[in-house]
């Protein structure tokens, strides 16, 4: 049995990413490398205002002072960060009024990932703004949303049309001086989204993001900015993939969530960079920091992420609970292949009284990768009554890989329950056998049985976006087993 | 510069301006590990809140205190620790031997032991079993990159040495009291070396007192090979003083087969660390670490482990639970290591805690390090207070709120006491734990011992 399933492992990992080719498109570039100019020529690119310059200004300073973490669990190579082009975009007009005037290979590259710009030939109800490299395409169903008060826009354009706003809330949740690569991309950041759904209103269709490097050499750095007003709701999607290259690039974002009294936000992420090869050559590092503040009483922001890409990911989707009865949730399934190294999780803090969150994080690891859970729980005096529950689960494929689990809790009041668990193992042998036994094969058996497992985030997953991650997993790991 | 930087520099100095002193008790195999020590220890200095091992464990203000004295050769006062001292357990049959200060006593009396059994002070083992210390001193506990164990290497004078040899039972568990007891505030460095040849069996258990209210710092090590076969026990009483600070090193080497079971009960002190190594070297081995600590006033205690897989078909277990009360601290940093070649290995790991009052906080890290598939591992940690419904439930049949309280506090705590193997002192651990919830003292009445 192990010779066929090692011979399904080959197979499997030698499948191709099917989003690595590249748009042969006219790319402006700046030169490589990052300094003061650099940032004074990003923010003129941009045509930002005075306040937005000193902003980046005081970012590249402090980054000058950081060093890279360490504490991860992750292999990290050296990284010049002076190798690294921190802007491009696809030459052409920068801002597009309808549909006719974006460069065809652009709508061609995003009707190839899947992602129409046409809204007449879109079918599901989703608004998308589409960043190709620094910039953003094409932001649809904007009028649509309009009308209902929405914003929702590229992040240069929130900070053109409605800067009171960006002023207010952007790095309100992520501060400048977080951490050594939100305080580089509060520096170089290039373009991201904004939303801003008004008091009271629910959001009639998904929003999304989706992000795509084509450049060669260069760096992505966006910033998604959401603010959802009191008693409202939205739902968000990102998604993103890269050309298949034999260089590393690098992806550091930021994504900040502010919830008032009453709001719900959803944010989803299918996080599908290019991995690198199967011998590990090239690859995205992506290094992202994702905050959400329940700011208000009653809140509530969940988490969903599946993260199948990436050389190296460093991710820790959080969320400080500050209100009271407020709610979050973090589900995760992370899955590595070949010399893929994940190190993710989630950060639930809690402050308002009655507080609860919940975790669930499933981990796959097969190839030689390494995949580590790092988790906080931290409950402080004022969260009376606060309630966490959290289940990490590693599944390991074969016998190179390897799966760890980091979580924190450091609690500090007494009436908070705080349950963790974990556990790591193996596909069932039993279980494979009785698949087997009623007439599936070993492939369909492990898909099956991969995706049973990590139905409890899946289901999480707005319905769109299950298909398509369910479609992942299969791709990465059905037929897999150790 | 820091209290603990000027701390190291202090140590280092005390080093090295006594280093004739030292070196001249006469354990000349004990020496040679100084030099190399002494490097590390500068090297690495004494582990801040930022050492990621030591994140939950504030050493700063128990270390540095009152200006301690160091006792680098045994004191020549004349007391008679079995007049001092008796252990109140009843039907307790175990062969004592005692520790004072860190020193093994000269005036122990001569205990029963089968053939070829050994047991005497470190440094006496250094120069009458040669062979044996170089075989196994400083090969489990390395001080290259643990300061702590550095610094415990570059002063360990004495402590206890036990040999069981091959196919050799001991029935009678060996009971060793660690005796602090000065006039003035002291620092204490004692080092323990236990080797259970193939097909042995043998049982310790250590009793941790202070004899008076003066303020301690202990730094304690012990390592243990367990050879092939063997079955060995070891349970740790502590119960010292509120001014005491206890960092406690346990290393484990098992090979093959063995059995070996550590459980460590923390009633009282000021500061408790205790760190757990365990390294199973060799197939279908097993690890039991049980713990229980229960802490009230300002006291802080942590537990450490690291259980390492390091061969196939291996077993390991940790339970380890706590009850905080007032302001007190409690820190649990767990991990399970598994080696690439490890397959078929089973590792469990469980923190229950308690917190009693708003004040008391508990930090927990239960971690899984995993470089195999074929494995069985899982860990869970809980934090919480009593169930409500248990308490309903109890009080429901007309027992009175306090007791009910205690009841299920009592119930949380037995599932560790119910691991110790020996019975006599199961029973009576029953009654000083029970005794210790109600906010008595759980001294050994004969102990005479001051807390405070």
């Amino acid at each position: 049995m192990s010779v066929e399933n090692d011979k399904i492992l080959t197979e499997v990992t030698q499948n191709e990413y099917k989003y690595g080719f590249t748009t042969s498109i006219e790319t402006e570039l700046i030169p490589k490398g990052i300094n003061e100019d650099v940032v004074r020529l990003i923010s003129a690119k941009k045509e930002e205002p005075e306040w937005m310059l000193e902003f980046r200004l005081k970012a590249y300073r402090h980054w000058l002072t950081m060093k890279m973490p360490k504490w991860p669990h992750l292999k990290l190579p050296e990284i010049d960060f002076q190798d690294v082009i921190y802007y491009a975009a696809p030459r052409k007009k920068p801002k597009y009024d309808s549909i006719d005037e974006v460069d065809p290979e652009l709508i061609d590259t995003f009707n190839r990932l899947g992602i129409p710009l046409d809204e007449q030939k879109h079918l599901a109800g989703v608004a998308v703004d589409a960043v190709m490299d620094s910039v953003s395409v094409k932001t649809t169903f904007r009028e649509t949303l309009a009308e209902l008060g929405i914003i929702f826009c590229s992040f240069s354009e929130a900070v053109k049309e409605h800067p009171d706003l960006v002023k207010k809330y952007m790095g309100s949740v992520v501060p400048y001086t977080d951490n050594f690569f939100a305080t580089l991309n509060s520096a170089v950041f290039s373009d991201g989204s904004f939303c801003y759904i008004p008091k009271g209103v629910r959001c009639p269709m998904e929003l999304s993001t989706y992000f795509r490097i084509n450049a060669a050499n260069t760096g992505q750095f966006e910033r998604t900015l959401i603010v959802a007003s009191d008693d409202s709701y939205v739902s968000y999607l990102e998604g993103c993939t890269a050309p298949m290259r034999d260089e590393n690039q690098l992806h550091a974002a930021i994504v900040e969530i502010i919830a008032h009294d009453n709001a719900e936000v959803k944010y989803s992420t299918v996080q599908n960079w290019y991995p690198g090869d199967k011998n590990g050559k090239g690859g995205i590092y992506n290094f992202v920091t994702k905050r959400g503040i329940c700011k208000g009483d009653n809140s509530k922001i969940s988490w969903t992420q599946v993260e199948t890409g990436s050389a190296i990911t460093w991710k820790y989707p959080s969320c400080i609970l500050k209100g009271n009865n407020t709610t979050s949730e973090f589900y995760s399934v992370a899955v590595t292949n070949n010399h893929q190294q994940a190190d993710t999780g989630t950060k639930m803090i809690h402050i308002g009284k009655n507080s609860k969150s919940t975790i669930i994080s499933k981990g796959i690891s097969a190839g030689l990768s390494q995949n580590s859970y790092r988790g906080l729980v931290k409950v402080l005096k004022s969260a009376d009554g606060a309630r966490n529950f959290t289940q990490c689960d590693s599944m390991l494929l074969g016998d190179k890989c390897g799966a760890h689990t980091f979580p924190y809790l450091e609690i500090d009041n007494e009436s908070a329950i705080i349950e963790h668990e974990a556990t790591t193992s193996k596909i069932g042998e039993d279980q494979i056998f009785y698949c087997n036994q009623r007439g599936l094969d070993t492939e369909n058996a492990i898909g099956l049985i991969i995706n049973g497992y990590a139905k409890e985030v899946l289901n999480k997953l707005p319905m769109e976006f299950a298909v398509e991650a369910q479609k992942l997993l299969q791709i990465s790991l059905e037929g897999s087993v150790g | 510069m820091t209290k603990l930087e000027t701390l190291q520099h202090e140590l280092l100095d005390l080093f090295t301006s006594n280093k004739e002193t030292i070196t001249g008790q006469d354990a000349p195999l004990l020496n040679e590990f100084r030099a190399s020590a002494f490097d590390d220890f500068k090297r690495l200095g004494i582990p801040t809140k930022k050492h990621e091992n030591y994140k939950y464990t504030n050493l700063e203000s128990y270390l540095t205190g009152p200006e301690y004295s160091y006792e680098l050769a045994p004191l020549n006062f004349e007391v008679n620790l079995d007049d001092l001292f008796h252990c109140d357990i009843p039907e307790l049959a175990t062969r004592i031997a005692l520790v004072l200060n860190g020193f093994y006593y000269k005036h122990n009396r001569p205990v029963d032991l089968p053939e070829g059994v050994i047991l005497c002070g470190l440094a006496e083992a250094s120069r009458e079993y040669p062979e044996l210390i170089k075989k196994h001193y400083g090969k489990y506990a390395k001080a290259e990159n643990d300061s702590l164990v550095a610094l415990n290497t570059m002063f360990a004078q004495d402590g206890v040495f036990l040999y069981i040899p091959k196919n050799v039972v001991l029935d009678t568990p060996i009971q060793i009291i660690n005796i602090a007891f000065s006039l003035m505030d002291l620092r204490i460095t004692r080092r323990n070396l236990i080797i259970v040849e193939d097909s042995a069996q043998g049982s310790v258990l250590f009793c941790d007192h202070t004899l008076c209210g003066k303020s301690f710092i202990t730094n304690s090590l012990t390592e243990i090979y367990v050879g092939e076969n063997t079955n060995f026990d070891l349970t740790r009483l502590q119960n010292e003083n509120g001014n005491s600070t206890q960092i406690s090193n346990t290393f484990i080497h098992q090979e093959g087969n063995s059995n070996l079971t550590t459980n460590t009960l923390s009633l009282h002190g000021g500061l408790i660390r205790n760190n757990t190594y365990a390294k199973l070297n060799g197939e279908n081995s097993y690890n039991n670490t049980y713990g229980l600590f229960l802490s009230d006033g300002n006291q802080h205690m942590s537990t450490f482990t690291n259980i390492h897989h390091a061969k196939p078909h291996c077993t390991s277990d940790q339970l380890v639970k706590g009850i905080l009360n007032d302001t007190s601290t409690g820190a649990f940093n767990g991990k399970i290591y598994v080696d690439k070649g490890a397959i078929k290995t089973e590792a469990y790991q469980r923190n229950n805690n308690i917190l009693l009052s708003k004040t008391a906080k508990m930090n927990t890290k239960p971690q899984l390090e995993i470089y195999n598939d074929d494995v069985k591992c899982s860990h869970g940690a809980t934090i919480g207070q009593l169930d409500t419904n248990a308490l309903f439930y109890i009080r429901s049949r007309g027992i009175v709120y306090e007791e009910a309280r205690h009841l299920l506090m009592y119930a949380f705590a037995n599932e560790v006491i119910g691991k110790i193997k020996l019975e006599a002192l199961r029973e009576r651990m029953i009654d000083m734990v029970d005794r210790r919830l109600r906010g008595e003292l759980g001294a050994c009445e004969n102990c005479k011992i001051i807390h405070n």
